[in-house]
């Protein structure tokens, strides 16, 4: 796509776009339809490289179904329908010559819920640069599994069971073996849903401490329902209700002074 | 709150607790009473089939003492006119090494259909010869071709038709020689005292036909046999089978039951000679059908389920599968899809009767493809278990978590992958027992068999999916409609033994469930 094509940027309710550079990410007039259901109205969004986003809100406002989009997993549902454009690295990802193979290994994604494969632990690392051809010798693909569950932060703790079942695993350590088997893809961007939500507060800092580490790689987007969790992890935050935008902003700037009423009303309590 | 509104309370909860005491323990004495009904029942079949059957399971045999008289055997002698001739090389001093294969009917008549003339002549002669070889022509100028010697393909050909007509003739005669004969003397000699012709007939009755078989195939394994007096184990017939074994009461009168009172005496005399003995009956297990009883097995029935089965296992397993995967996975939900399905579960509550008739129209009518074979009952019952193997298939793949195509597809993983790779081995267990318990169904259908012709009177043991064949269920319906009292134990038998191999595949697709959900 060449840079005539560039999407305009249109302003988004509350503050308008960011523009420190190209963003890794640009969404523009993204609207998600469940059927008859308009679930997401009219979302722009420019998401930075190396920086963690936030994506918080009540239940049902959409966090999840926009962060689908940034992978195209909403085509596996029948009745989902989308318009507006999202360019990643300003390719439109929705384009027809887009592959979406190609795109969901660029973008990784982590569910709410761990989902290791019922296959061994080596076996969820490896099955996804198998499936790329990203590795050419056995001892490479050693290697890749490896670093990837050391930058997950889980190789000692199960370096000595590769060959045990990842279901076998902590929920903590399953989820960081979800993460470490969408690094071992080598994506740019990671989208994660909710990730902690299923995890005990002390595997809950653990993985925090990882997603802070991983920004200085990886674009990370998280959808989270812990206003304190965005606030400890992510350098900009989301906030969106009933399928809008509300406010997006530098974290520190939406907690401590939003600009409009449902932000501060949702952030310091008042519903959601 | 005070104390006594809080009693009450409490004596209300107390009340309505017993009340619901009691419905809960109403309610496990139901489902208690209903397990025993159904264990009764099941105890009952249980008891009646084995009780009638396990009889089945024994065969009163006679000893006798039988002699192969060659004029019975081989009356034209082929037998010493094939030794002759060895004889007659052997005077001439021709070494004759291979006379033993030679009177062995089967090699001698194998090896000389292969027409090789150094082999016939190494087996004939001892050694290999072409046919200039001066021993070899004057040999056969001697005793076979006055003129034409020389002519190697004529000296071939005399020889391989010399070797083949000596035992063909030799094979056919002890094929079809009069067995009874031996086995009717054998039976006299033992009651000289019995001479009127009715009275004969009587006495040889209370043998089994069967011996004439085990004298054939005796001497067919053993050519030497003839001439010999030897000991042999046959059954005796059906009903003296039955007497002994109770189900024909002695106590009846004569006109009553089917073996006459001069049997029962006979019988008893040769038992007290201690000439009779209960053997297992491995004819049951090892035969095919017969009009006899106790030459009757299931063997015949049990090779043309298996064979049947197979064909619908090759059949509905691969197209099954296919099926539920598409319609479960990449089919669009439209009022087509919607379509098939309803008639896939319609298709499932078809009865068998009609499947078999469609069989008859399409399979054996149109196309024309053999009658009663196992491969035309394989397609029809693919037909029934079909719609089976694809419910539970379809109940396989629902049952996988969402999570795990997520998982595969969040990491780029392209459908057909995510299914190939991780849905489907996942419902694997699932459909196998689907399967199982389809061919389980399979095994046990009778009606749509009968449309097509699996319901003949079938002797041999079929050797491929495209022979005259019947399956167990049908063969145990042949049975219960024979009238011989013997058959009736037999169909229990065979109904125990039908039983066994479902009991067998019903524990084969839990053990096949539990191995694989243990895997994790
Ligand atoms: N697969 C779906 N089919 C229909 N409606 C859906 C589906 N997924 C989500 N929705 C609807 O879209 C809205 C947004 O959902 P979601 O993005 O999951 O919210 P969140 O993640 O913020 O809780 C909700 O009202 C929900 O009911
Ligand atoms: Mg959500």
């Amino acid at each position: 796509m060449s840079t005539e094509q560039r999407p305009v940027p249109t302003p988004t309710i509350g503050i308008p776009l960011m523009t420190d550079g190209t963003p890794k990410v640009a969404a523009r007039n993204v609207n998600v339809y469940y059927g008859d259901k308009h679930a997401i109205r009219d979302v722009s969004m420019d998401i930075s490289q190396r920086e963690v986003t936030a994506f918080i809100g009540p239940s049902g406002c959409g966090k999840s179904t926009f962060l689908r989009c940034l992978n195209r997993m909403n085509d596996t549902i029948d009745i989902c329908r989308i318009d507006g454009r999202i360019a990643i690295d300003d390719r439109d990802i929705y384009d027809r010559k887009m592959d979406v193979v190609q795109l969901r290994a660029l973008v990784g994604m982590v569910f709410q819920k761990p989902n290791p494969f019922p296959k061994s632990i080596f076996e969820n690392i490896a099955y996804g640069p198998r499936i790329h051809g990203l590795v050419d010798h056995k001892s490479d693909l050693d290697q890749l599994v490896q670093s990837s569950l050391e930058r997950a932060g889980l190789w000692k703790e199960v370096k000595d069971r590769l060959d045990q079942p990842g279901t076998g695993l902590s929920g903590g350590q399953q989820q960081r073996l979800c993460i470490a088997r969408a690094i071992a893809v080598q994506p740019e961007i990671i989208l994660m849903d909710e990730p902690c939500s299923a995890l005990d507060p002390i595997a809950t800092s653990i993985v925090e401490d990882l997603i802070d580490e991983l920004r200085a790689s990886y674009t990370i987007v998280i959808v989270t329902h812990s206003m304190s969790q965005a606030a400890r992890v992510s350098q900009k935050t989301a906030f969106f209700h009933l399928g809008d935008l509300v406010e997006f902003d530098e974290t520190e700037k939406l907690f401590t002074n939003p600009q409009e009423q449902r932000t501060q009303d949702y952030v310091t309590g008042r519903f959601g | 709150m005070n104390t006594t509104t809080s009693g009450a309370t409490r004596d209300k909860v107390a009340r309505s607790l017993k009340r619901r005491y009691a419905a809960e323990k109403r309610f496990q004495a139901y489902g208690i009473a209903a397990i025993a009904l159904a264990l009764m029942m099941i105890l009952t079949l249980f008891v009646t089939i084995f009780g009638t059957g396990y009889t089945a399971f024994w065969q009163t045999m006679i000893n006798l003492e039988v002699t192969l008289y060659p004029q019975d055997i081989d009356p034209d002698n082929s037998r010493d006119a094939a030794a002759g001739m060895i004889a007659a090389a052997r005077a001439k001093g021709i070494g004759l090494d291979g006379d033993a294969h030679l009177l062995d009917p089967r090699t001698a008549k194998q090896q000389a259909l292969e027409s090789d003339i150094a082999t016939l002549s190494e087996l004939a002669l001892g050694r290999p010869m072409t046919a200039d070889n001066p021993e070899l022509i004057a040999f056969l100028k001697d005793r076979f071709l006055p003129a034409n010697i020389g002519d190697e393909a004529l000296v071939k050909d005399s020889l391989a038709t010399w070797l083949g007509n000596e035992a063909g003739a030799f094979n056919r005669a002890i094929q079809s020689a009069d067995y009874l004969r031996p086995v009717k003397q054998s039976i006299s000699d033992l009651f000289p005292e019995v001479t009127g012709r009715r009275d004969k007939r009587s006495l040889y009755e209370i043998v089994s036909p069967g011996a004439t078989y085990v004298l054939r195939d005796m001497v067919l394994d053993n050519p030497d046999l003839i001439g010999q007096r030897i000991s042999v184990t046959v059954p005796m017939s059906d009903d003296i089978d039955q007497l002994e074994k109770g189900a024909i009461k002695a106590e009846l009168p004569e006109s009553a039951r089917r073996v006459k009172d001069n049997q029962i005496a006979w019988f008893e005399r040769l038992k007290d000679r201690g000439l009779i003995e209960t053997t297992f009956n491995t004819t049951l297990f090892t035969a095919g059908d017969s009009r006899e009883p106790e030459l009757a097995g299931i063997w015949g029935a049990v090779v043309g389920s298996f064979f049947t089965l197979l064909v619908t296992l090759l059949l509905s397993f691969p197209i099954g599968v296919a099926a539920a995967v598409y319609l479960e996975e990449f089919a669009p939900t439209n009022w087509l899809t919607d379509l098939i399905e309803v008639n896939i579960n319609n298709l499932a509550a078809v009865p068998s009767i009609v499947f078999g008739l469609l069989g008859l129209a399409v399979f054996l009518n149109f196309f024309g493809m053999p009658r009663s074979a196992p491969v035309v009952g394989g397609l029809v019952l693919t037909l029934m278990t079909l719609p089976t193997i694809i419910i539970a298939s379809r109940a396989a793949l629902k049952s996988v978590p969402p999570s795990i195509r997520e998982a595969a597809l969040g990491i780029g993983a392209s459908k057909m992958q995510s299914i190939f790779h991780h849905v489907l081995p996942l419902a694997m267990p699932g459909m196998l027992t689907g399967t199982i318990i389809g061919m389980a169904q399979a095994l046990g259908e009778t009606a749509p068999l009968l449309m097509i012709g699996m319901v003949a009177f079938i002797v041999d043991i079929p050797g491929s999916p495209f022979d005259s064949a019947t399956v167990m269920p049908v063969q145990i319906y042949l049975w219960s409609d024979s009238p011989e009292r013997a058959f009736t134990e037999r169909t229990s038998a065979a109904i125990m033994i039908l039983l066994a191999f479902l009991v067998f595949m019903n524990a084969a697709a839990v053990v096949l469930r539990k191995r694989f959900e243990r895997r994790w």
